[in-house]
């Protein structure tokens, strides 16, 4: 009950018990105070009234209790704003602990003191607020940007001292802070743009690791942000978008033209560094994260790249009831301008009969958009279901939905029209009614050929009750009045006798058909007419009254009556245009897509306006930093000994004693700042060359190894050619990879994208060597990593080194022509292993990548290092010696043919051409019963060889297809099944040793189970 | 951005508000209440609600409305997620969510929800986080902190508030260590009255349960991980390692969390392990209707078929039934027309049917449409779409943790159209 109902006994109980309470309050013991403060605060929790203990309670906020200390501010808090002058008293309280040591107390004193809504002590939050956000601890910093938020609330005049601070806590470089000062930002100062340039950068790189809440306000706020900093990525690809297919039809000279412009936008790193930084958040279990990427992709991104949100957005359907119909609205609004991006995910959005009735509405609503031609026969059977639907007003939306179908898609206009005459015999009125309305809709747009449509719902007219139905059928009876003539002035008859009963927008539609009758059938009508217009005249409804007047006036001819008389007919027979049926989303796009605006369609207070891209860029220097700020990051993760890397926070994030290659080639991209750049790269070195010089003898050995420094102030395209090399053969050390795995895998924030051009970074997480694969076979991940490991070296012989060799069959990152090979050692004695490396090898031509000697391997502990052997497509054993200092092992891999191939992706035709050049080899076998389907068979040859699917159009044929790791051979496999259990095993490969061998582990696995 | 919320029960009873700003008036509530009114089913309300000065934006979950009101332009996500939070603390912390619990610990929920959000902007949501600031209640420590006097309220700032790590509390310690692994898949399915397949896809969950001491660096990996069309993860995974190796590396939160959320695509053929045989048909007369329906198993992997139970929600003109099962039972509540069919395990030699006939109410017309039957299932020991884990490694502590993975399989919104 809310208080004031409360009656008076209940107040006495109240105050009663409050005494009580008070002087538990004033007890000494904590346990007391403690306990009638739970109870007071239950009582807030209910939404009690507990105010006049307010002297009682505020004495207790110096305690040492903390527990009681917490109970206190939350009370505080609720009732300070109502009882100011006592609230004072514990300001002095709060202040002391704002310079207490312990971070969680300051932030709590600074929490409470700017939630204490009271004018007086906005100095003292004001001076308390600056502090903080120059304080050690990131928590309290953190404190300061909501307090931000709360004074300017209570005090706008503030604004500008406060806009100070978030400048300043807007270059702050925690993750912690970052989300909470973009959320005071767009409360204080949306506008002031200018703060964030120089934040950008940071912002972009920091946002995968700030706390998921944060995304969402930074996500938003760089959207607005791109919209006025860059320029349009839409025009270049107006061929993508399928509203303007114009394009298509344009004259060649207008196609150059566009060529023209497309080849002039080139996307701004900066907005290509959002984009990028942003998809990954896709990925994120929060919905309201990925949303805000699906919103930033749609108003930023290229029309081409939207795509990649669909998957995401479909994903989301699955969550709560109120995330899908959130995810619903956005995808109407998506797919009324892309049809193309959600139409493979139609399905998704059939409805079931448990949603609930919004999201049914919905469904429909995005199903009626996504109609075309093609599809249009699956979606109108799925509508036939729902017309079925128990749920009525679900079957009425239906319905309209048919409707629009069948106005937009005019192939399959005359078949719905059939079914919703067919609906004109359902039992149920809203069915029927709705039914009538929509057809009344589609008559309108074709009116030719249907008079016996027409004649069909006049029929029903005595069946149906629904005004909104009874008033489309009097309608259409005026409007095809000739089309109908015997019929019509029965119906007027009809509703004459039941005229003063009917709704009023039965009433309204009656007086036009009689209007309508009287000019063209006046004999047999004009008494009806004369009738009703009485009627009319008297009517308690004044809309109807004045119909009646209007159309007596304008048909019945008198001497009052002007000029408009002749023009009656005109008038009320004038061809009416057909209306159009629209989605009600249609107009939705006006606002930010996931904002509540777009969800309630109105603007709501505090939208911010999404502005134009602008036509031309602005300076884009202005985000660049000047001021060099070295961030030490230690990896210990997955290096064996720790890196120490420095990722300088600028436009060009990244210099180390690793990456000092001059940095300057890759930037020169930006040509105006190339200058400025090689004395940043100058700096950059002598910096690694201090840091160097630091670095322990181990890393020292590392260094050698590295290609020489180079330093090109004025650089070429062929220069930066070489730096591309260079870093691809970088990429060849262990360390640099493990470096790179780690960053990768935690500091996402960090990885210096920019330095690393864009085939660079391809070529580290998808496909090592990019340069030396021939670019037409695509090497594909395998299909299947079988976790088999063989014995190296068992531990008795190696004298407590044991080792087994496994194959990741991962592509050989040292040569893309190596097979790799993963070797697990072990220490199963009980004193270290010193120096573990590889010794001689057999054949001696055998070419092959050693791992760097293991300097140590403590006692029960194992490591895991790779090799890359070249094994020059055969199967002939690579043996070398597994050294220890003491100790040597001879010892040899022999791989399994399959082995030796690396899984390519083609299409099936490809495979078909390739497979006519090749000779091959073939056998009939016969299959284990579990083989007979296609999983387990695509299993057992995945495990036999590291070979990719080929898709096969046809059932019963599987094709698979690698290439031999040395020399590249195309190598195919087929599986055609023949009859029950037999099958037909071909492979093709100009390879006439390795086919058979194939052949022969290919049998033998499919053969058994 | 969120300004207030109140906890409302199905009745309409508010009984809990919390503001984070100053009051609003609890007669804001009026506005949704009104709309509850108006719609048949508590999930049929809107979640967004459009005032003259509020929005109110609710999300109903547990039988319960929580109800956020809002002043200022949001993402609606933004606050539907984090009221879903809420409801997801109440759980972890109380072991459910109900209105006897939220009232049972009116104080506790009341400082959650102080912890949570700081004028209206999250601030702690971590699971891991929270409880290191109000520890969750257990017998023995109401009764320790009884006798010492201690508090629930910890003193120093959670360190995953501090870290690059804020899911996870530091200083985690177990004697027994141990991480297990749950691969939960459910279909989503859409058969019509022949039996195909109108849409079916697979959705799972891996779950775990992470009892382990320290800062464990842990890689998940999968036997087939390509299966997997589209992914989500907590916060945890990093994500450059599964784009780049397909494999799952984390430094997990402790206790239980949702490690990754997939989707199966619908291309890939999904298998159906049971077939539904069934007619509902209604006498043209109008004074009656039989039906019968016969489960089977058909794509089970081998394995054996438990839970099943089929769900019908008849025509509101239904008078009465009178069914005959040959296994499980049957109940049918003739206030809400809901005919819930109990089978348990199904055995292939046997199959389970359940028949009889359907009276109508007097002078009531045949109904339009035949009612869908929800199906529910369970498969011990199988992800249906084949999905297997391969290994979990261990790095960053010393000890050898004690590992398991346990798969199941279940229908989701399994639908079977007549």
């Amino acid at each position: 009950l809310p208080p004031r109902t409360r009656t008076c006994s209940d107040l006495f109980l109240l105050s009663s018990r409050n005494d009580d309470l008070k002087e538990m309050l004033e007890s000494n013991k904590d346990s007391l105070k403690l306990d009638a403060m739970k109870r007071i605060i239950a009582l807030i929790a209910k939404g009690k009234n507990a105010s006049e203990l307010f002297p009682a309670v505020v004495k207790n906020v110096a305690s040492k209790n903390i527990e009681l200390k917490k109970l206190v501010y939350v009370y505080l808090v609720r009732y300070a704003e109502e009882q100011q002058d006592l609230a004072l008293l514990s300001i002095s309280t709060f202040q002391r602990a704002l310079k207490d040591p312990n971070q969680l107390i300051r932030a709590s004193a600074l929490r409470v003191l700017s939630s204490i809504r009271v004018p007086i002590i906005v100095p003292i939050m004001m001076l308390a607020i600056k502090e903080a956000a120059s304080d050690m601890s990131p928590y309290v910093r953190k404190t300061s940007a909501h307090a931000i938020q709360k004074l300017y609330s209570l005090d706008p005049d503030q604004k500008e001292h406060l806009i100070e601070v978030i400048d300043k806590l807007l270059k702050d470089k925690s993750t912690l802070v970052a989300g909470s000062v973009v959320m005071a930002f767009e409360e204080v100062c949306p506008d002031r743009i200018d703060l964030i340039h120089k934040n950008y950068r940071k912002l972009c790189n920091l946002l995968v690791d700030v706390e998921e809440w944060g995304q969402v306000v930074i996500i938003s706020m760089l959207t607005r942000y791109a919209r006025t900093q860059f320029t349009s990525p839409w025009r270049e690809d107006g061929l993508f978008d399928e509203n303007s297919e114009t394009a298509f039809y344009e004259s060649d000279e207008k196609k150059t033209e566009n060529e023209d412009e497309k080849k002039s936008y080139m996307m701004d790193p900066d907005h290509r560094l959002l984009l990028r930084n942003t998809k990954p958040l896709l990925q994120s279990r929060n919905t309201a994260v990925v949303v805000s990427v699906a919103q930033l992709y749609w108003h930023l991104a290229p029309k081409h790249e939207v795509g990649v949100i669909t998957k995401s957005l479909v994903r989301l359907l699955r969550s709560h009831r109120e995330v899908q119909y959130i995810v619903l609205q956005n995808i109407a609004t998506m797919s009324i301008q892309r049809k193309g991006m959600f139409e493979p995910y139609m399905k998704s959005f059939y409805v079931r009969s448990t949603d609930a009735t919004h999201i049914k509405s919905l469904k429909l609503e995005i199903l009626t958009s996504l109609a075309n031609e093609a599809n249009i026969s699956t979606i109108l059977r799925e509508f036939q279901t729902y017309v079925k639907s128990q749920d009525k007003e679900f079957a009425a939306g239906t319905i309209q939905a048919i409707g629009r179908c069948a106005t937009n898609i005019s192939e399959v206009t005359d078949t719905c029209l059939q079914g919703l005459v067919l609906l004109l015999s359902n039992r149920d009125e809203t069915v029927v009614a709705e039914s009538v309305v929509v057809i009344k809709k589609l008559l309108q747009t074709q009116p030719t050929q249907h008079s016996d449509i027409i004649k069909h719902m006049a029929k029903l007219f005595d069946n149906i009750a629904v005004p909104m139905a009874r008033a489309s059928i009097l309608w259409l009876m005026g409007e095809y009045c000739e089309r109908v003539p015997q019929i019509a002035p029965d119906v007027l008859r009809k509703v004459a006798k039941s005229f003063t009963s009917e709704e009023d927008i039965v009433k309204l539609q009656t007086v036009n058909l009689a209007a309508k009758l009287y000019l063209t059938n006046s004999k047999q009508t004009k008494l009806l007419t004369q009738y009703i217009l009485n009627l009319g005249k008297y009517d308690q409804n004044y809309d109807i009254r004045d119909r009646t007047r209007f159309i007596r006036q304008l048909i019945v001819p008198n001497e009052k009556s002007g000029a408009l008389g002749k023009y009656a007919r005109r008038i009320l027979l004038a061809p009416k245009p057909a209306p159009v049926l629209e989605s009600t989303y249609k107009d939705r796009d006006r606002y930010q897509l996931g904002t509540l605006s777009h969800t309630i369609n109105t603007k709501a207070s505090g939208y911010l306006e999404l502005s134009d891209w602008p036509a031309v860029a602005p300076d884009q220097s202005v985000r660049n930093v000047e001021v060099i700020e070295p961030v030490r990051i230690h990896l210990y993760l997955y290096c064996p000994f720790p890196l120490t890397i420095q990722a300088l926070h600028q436009g060009w994030p990244m210099s180390t004693q690793t990456f000092n290659t001059s940095s300057s080639e890759v930037e020169s991209d930006e040509e105006k700042s190339s200058s400025q750049s090689s004395e940043e790269s100058d700096k950059s070195s002598s910096q690694s060359e201090k840091s160097s010089s630091e670095s322990d003898s181990e890393q020292k050995k590392k260094t050698t190894k590295k290609p020489p420094q180079k330093k090109t102030v004025k650089p070429t395209a062929k220069d930066r050619y070489h730096t591309i090399m260079k870093y691809t053969t970088l990429s060849n050390q262990p360390f640099f990879r493990s470096y790179l795995s780690s960053l990768g895998s935690r500091l996402h924030g960090f990885v210096p994208k920019k330095c690393l051009s864009r085939s660079l970074c391809f070529s580290l997480y998808t496909h090592p060597c990019p340069l030396s694969c021939a670019a037409l076979l695509q090497v594909s991940g395998p299909a299947f990593v079988p976790e088999k490991s063989h014995d190296l070296l068992h531990r008795m012989t190696g004298k407590g080194l044991s080792a087994q060799y496994q194959f990741p069959r991962q592509p050989c990152l040292y040569q893309p022509s190596m097979v790799s090979v993963q070797i697990s050692l072990t220490n199963t004695s009980d004193r270290p292993l010193e120096q573990i490396h590889i010794g001689d090898r057999s054949p001696t031509g055998l070419n092959m990548h050693c791992f760097n000697t293991i300097e140590c391997l403590l006692p029960e502990a194992s490591v895991t290092v790779s090799l890359g052997i070249d094994f020059n497509d055969s199967t002939q054993a690579a043996n070398f010696q597994l050294c220890t200092k003491e100790d040597q092992f001879s010892v040899s891999i022999q791989p399994a043919v399959g082995e030796l191939f690396l899984p390519i992706t083609m299409t099936e035709q490809d495979f078909r051409q390739e497979q006519g050049k090749l000779s091959y080899s073939s056998a009939t076998i016969t299959m284990a019963a579990a083989n007979t389907t296609s999983q387990p068979i695509s299993r057992q040859v995945a495990t036999v060889a590291n070979l990719g699917v080929v898709p096969s159009g046809q059932d019963n044929i599987h094709r698979f297809a690698g290439k031999t790791a040395s020399t590249g051979a195309v190598v195919l496999v087929t599986v055609e099944l023949r009859g029950e259990s037999t099958a037909l095993i071909t492979i093709n490969t100009e390879k006439s040793v390795m086919g058979p061998m194939l052949l022969r582990d290919l049998k033998r696995a499919l053969a058994q189970a | 951005m969120i300004h207030s919320l109140f906890l409302i029960n199905p009745s309409g009873d508010i009984f809990l508000e919390k503001h984070w700003k100053s009051v609003v008036s609890r007669s804001v509530c009026d506005y949704f209440l009104e709309a509850k009114e108006k719609a048949l089913e508590p999930e049929d309300v809107p979640p967004v609600i459009h005032t003259p000065r509020h929005y109110l934006i609710s999300i109903y979950r547990d039988k319960l409305f929580f109800l956020s009101v809002i002043q200022t332009e949001v993402p609606p996500l933004f606050v539907i997620e984090f009221l879903h939070r809420v409801a997801e603390m109440i759980q972890d912390y109380f072991g459910e969510c109900s209105e006897t619990v939220v009232k049972d610990n009116m104080v506790m929920v009341y400082e959650l929800l102080e912890e949570m959000l700081d004028n209206g902007f999250p601030l702690a949501t971590e699971s891991n986080v929270l409880k290191e600031m109000i520890r969750p209640p257990t017998i023995l420590r109401s009764v320790v902190n009884t006798l010492t006097g201690t508090s629930n309220i910890g003193d120093t700032l959670p360190t995953g508030q501090l870290s690059t790590i804020p899911w996870r509390r530091a200083g985690v310690k177990y004697t027994n260590n141990e991480a297990y692994f749950d691969v939960v898949e459910e279909i989503d399915a859409i058969l019509d009255q022949s039996g195909t397949t109108v849409f079916a896809e697979i959705q799972g969950v891996v779950g775990a349960c992470v009892k382990l001491s320290g800062m464990p660096d842990l890689t998940l990996s999968f036997m087939n991980p390509r299966l997997l069309d589209d992914v989500s993860f907590h916060p945890c995974v990093r994500y450059k390692r599964w784009e780049s190796e397909r494999v799952l590396s984390f430094i997990p939160p402790d206790g239980n969390f949702t490690l990754m959320t997939y989707h199966v695509n619908a291309q890939n053929l999904v298998a159906i392990p049971v077939y539904v045989k069934q007619s509902i048909s209604f006498f043209e007369s109008g004074s009656g209707g039989r039906l019968d329906v016969t489960v089977g198993p058909k794509q089970t992997m081998g394995k054996t078929v438990e839970g099943v139970m089929v769900t019908v929600h008849l025509p509101k003109t239904i008078l009465s039934v009178n069914l005959t099962a040959t296994q499980g039972s049957y109940t049918y509540d003739n206030g809400t027309k809901l005919l819930v069919w109990d089978i348990g395990k199904l055995n292939p030699q046997k199959l389970p049917n359940l028949r009889g006939s359907l009276s109508l109410q007097a002078g009531a017309p045949k109904p339009e449409e035949n009612p869908s039957l929800n199906i529910d299932l369970k498969i011990q020991q199988l992800a249906i779409s084949g999905l297997k884990v391969n290994r979990l490694d261990m790095f960053g502590e010393k000890y050898k943790p004690f590992k398991g993975v346990k798969y199941i399989t279940k229908a989701g919104k399994f639908q079977v159209r007549t």
